[in-house]
């Protein structure tokens, strides 16, 4: 694999919470517009995985380069990569003293990506994209699960992102509202985007995922594409926990 | 009968004593409450910043000795502190009884100001930071925009709520006679040597001015909660 073409390189990674070991030395790489699905039991540091790549958790040990660039390092300005890797959290976390508008446009404008006027003409786009136009001058608040979430990858894309991670994007939503943010987040995929998401949806990371990281005790304990993962997995525990979701 | 009578009279007599003593009592209220907004807020900050050598973090441990220390302490105890201990400190600034008593009530509404702060700006949501720190925005952009404007409407009713609190502890300032509400129940006793007429007074206007800004705080909360 080129360097070029590599987005994220992760090198034995190491995160504690207090006295426990939450991640045991995680190396990986995930190259442009590669789509990973992040899958395994609870606890078992998908979250903190994720978490880590922006540095939203601090890592104890171990790099991580973006785009060549060693954000682990203290020196570097996270602020600055975190701009290109957009973020989406089970819980959506829209901001609720902004209007939808302004939830997308805040960003971009206020760290000088774009004017206010190019900005609410992205917004504008991006939010006739996902059907919420409509909604660009309300309260988020007021907004179903499925329609918060959809805002919330609109706000992470509006920065023009080279990487989405996403965090179990569907998990905290009503059953009937999963299947309009997984479109969503499938018509993103398509545009080559490259794409780490934890999900609890196994049929979705089958079908739109390049390769399959299985997560358990803190490290990746298997990994391939859907096809090896899913339909000849190697590991046990691999087995295992595919025998209980996949029933 | 005699009661209400006596009461009457003392209001026509002295009606004009007991409203500038409400007067007194309600500016320094206000004016302790405005001072503490801004030095509460700053003992905030510097409670809840960071930066330190290795483990000790020297300007949130000095906040929060400060906030202990104040709270811990009978405000009774920190008006005498400042009365005596002001004038022979700063004797050059000829400080007034007035200005020492007012450097208490600041002093320690400070202290309470400051929790307040802290917990209006810790009930905010943490995934509202991390939204807004996964985007790009530096710790402070995410307070200004995101944080604070959400933590205001939990700040802004227990402000209020620390004004009702000062106005019925400035009470004690009457100690030193500086003319608030509760000294004008000493003049006028001094004067008439009556006691539960003019003490009733006294309470009954205490009590209206409490009981309708807590009325007004409940309707605020409910109008800014209207926004959830
Ligand atoms: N901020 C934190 N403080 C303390 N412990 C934490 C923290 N975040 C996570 N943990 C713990 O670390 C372990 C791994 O958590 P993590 O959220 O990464 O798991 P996960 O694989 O995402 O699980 P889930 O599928 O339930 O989301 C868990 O035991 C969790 O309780
Ligand atoms: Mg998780």
């Amino acid at each position: 694999m080129s360097d070029a073409m590599e987005l994220i390189r992760v090198e034995d990674l190491h995160k504690s919470f207090g006295s426990l070991h939450v991640l045991k030395g995680v190396s990986e790489h995930i190259v442009k517009g590669e789509v990973v699905s992040v899958i395994g039991p609870s606890g078992g540091g998908k979250s903190t995985f994720l978490r880590c790549l922006n540095l939203l958790e601090t890592p104890d040990s171990g790099h991580i380069f973006f785009e060549g660039v060693d954000i682990t390092d203290k020196r570097v300005d996270i602020n600055l990569h975190r701009q290109k890797m957009g973020m989406v959290f089970q819980h959506f976390n829209v901001f609720n003293n902004l209007t939808v508008g302004k939830n997308v446009t805040l960003a971009p404008v206020l760290l000088g990506k774009k004017s206010q006027k190019e900005a609410d003409e992205t917004a504008r786009e991006l939010l006739e994209r996902v059907g919420l136009y409509d909604k660009i001058d309300q309260n988020p608040r007021k907004l179903s699960g499925g329609q918060k979430q959809r805002l919330a990858i609109v706000r992470a894309l509006a920065m023009e992102p080279d990487v989405m991670l996403f965090d179990e994007p569907t998990s905290a939503l009503d059953p009937e509202m999963v299947g309009e943010v997984l479109q969503v987040i499938k018509g993103l995929v398509k545009t080559g985007l490259t794409t780490v998401i934890v999900t609890h949806e196994m049929g979705f990371a089958k079908e739109v995922s390049d390769r399959v990281f299985f997560m358990d005790g803190g490290i990746i304990a298997e990994k391939g594409t859907p096809d090896e993962v899913f339909n000849h997995p190697q590991n046990p525990r691999t087995k295992e926990f595919l025998s209980k979701v996949l029933y | 009968m005699n009661f209400l009578v006596i009461m009457g009279r003392l209001w026509g007599q002295y009606w004009k004593l007991f409203l500038s003593g409400l007067g007194m009592t309600l500016f320094m209220g206000f004016l302790t409450v405005l001072i503490s907004s801004v030095s509460g807020s700053l003992m905030a900050m510097m409670r809840r910043s960071r930066w330190g050598i290795g483990k000790f973090r020297p300007f949130s441990a000095i906040a929060a000795v400060y906030v202990e220390v104040i709270r811990g302490t009978p405000i009774l105890l920190q008006l005498y502190f400042f009365y005596f201990m002001l004038p022979q400190w700063l004797p050059f600034l000829n400080l007034s009884e007035f200005a020492c008593v007012m450097t208490a009530c600041c002093v320690n509404s400070t202290a309470y100001v400051c929790e307040i702060v802290r917990a209006g700006i810790q009930a905010v949501d943490i995934g509202q930071t991390e939204a807004a720190r996964s985007l790009g925005l530096s710790s402070r952009q995410t307070m200004m925009y995101v944080v604070l404007p959400q933590a205001v409407k939990n700040i802004l009713p227990a402000l209020c709520n620390e004004f009702v609190a000062i106005v019925k502890e400035t009470s004690l300032a009457s100690t030193f006679f500086i003319g608030e509400l509760m000294t004008q129940f000493k003049t006028i006793n001094g004067i008439t040597f009556r006691v539960l007429e003019p003490l009733t007074i006294v309470g009954i206007i205490y009590f209206l001015v409490t009981f309708v800004l807590s009325k007004l705080i409940a309707a605020l909360e409910r109008r800014m909660g209207a926004g959830e």
